[in-house]
């Protein structure tokens, strides 16, 4: 997809799991819409993670969403503690240093990446899946996360052969419904 | 600068401004907005089954997807070596290193 266009990216859009999937479905000639919607679809998960975490960021709306920004898995992984609430030093100082070191990484493998000639040859497309695996394994930890999981994966291997690159992705989104409670 | 490539380029930079957009706001909701408030359980629990439904999706196209069809290449043998570094407890960057090499390696044989 170009180095300016991932180093702006990254810059931007602080979620490595949405970039590669963006970068999955447009690789593979999908659609803006069927890339950019898998990508936020994805993201979506900051919605309530947002919200974990929202009581302790201060200051401004302006200094609370820049805060907001560095919330990423790991920084917010890494910033909770054992009694479930969020160390607000941890989460920004994890947030900045991540952002940094994404940043540049980003630069450095689009610059020498351009250099390296026919991705496939590396065995990069397989790096992906495997990137994807490991970030699943990562969120497997209740049964209804397997259930939703396997849900997502079969709802993607049916539609594989019949859509446009992309749609099998929105439409295992439907896997997310086990997740309802009753109350 | 061919048509087709212009218009490549495009639909990569709509991508790119969709995706920041996106993110900016679903991080912003939370911190901006509903400082203290939490999701509706039913909504929060629904909300937490989108990623392993979604990176399950991602896997499947990804490791056998192509374009309206299935191949299935040396891809399969890297996808065994990270299933094998997965079982080791092994960090991502080996798991997806160990997925690229194996694959790559049997490209070339």
């Amino acid at each position: 997809m170009g180095a300016v266009a991932s180093v702006v990216m990254s810059a931007t859009t602080f979620a490595g799991s949405a970039q590669f999937a963006a970068a999955s479905v447009l690789s593979a000639a999908g659609s803006v819409g069927a890339a950019a919607t898998a990508a936020i679809l994805l993201n979506a998960r900051y919605v309530p993670i947002g919200i974990s975490v929202a009581s302790i960021l201060q200051g401004g709306p302006l200094r609370r969403l820049l805060e907001g920004q560095l919330v990423v898995d790991e920084s917010w992984a890494f910033s909770r503690r054992r009694d479930g609430t969020f160390d607000r030093g941890v989460l920004i100082g994890a947030g900045l240093v991540l952002y940094t070191c994404w940043v540049t990484g980003t630069a450095a493998g689009a610059l020498g990446g351009e250099a390296l000639g026919d991705p496939d040859s590396l065995g990069l497309d397989a790096a992906f899946a495997a990137l994807f695996l490991g970030l699943l394994v990562l969120q497997i930890h209740s049964r209804r996360a397997v259930v939703a999981a396997l849900i997502g994966g079969t709802i993607a291997f049916a539609l594989v052969p019949f859509t446009a690159p992309g749609v099998p992705i929105i439409a295992a989104t439907a896997g997310c419904l086990v997740g309802w409670r009753k109350r | 600068m061919s048509r087709r490539l212009e218009k490549a380029l495009s639909s990569t930079w709509l991508v790119v401004s969709i995706v920041a957009a996106g993110t900016i706001v679903c991080k912003a909701i939370g911190p901006v907005l509903l400082g203290g408030r939490t999701l509706s359980p039913q909504l929060a629990g629904i909300v937490d089954m989108l990623p392993p439904a979604l990176l399950a999706a991602l896997v499947v196209t990804q490791a056998v997807g192509a374009d309206r069809k299935f191949v299935f290449d040396e891809r399969l043998l890297g996808i065994v070596a990270a299933i094998v570094a997965i079982r080791l407890r092994a960090p991502l960057l080996v798991i997806v290193v160990a997925a690229a090499g194996v694959t790559a390696l049997a490209r070339l044989l």
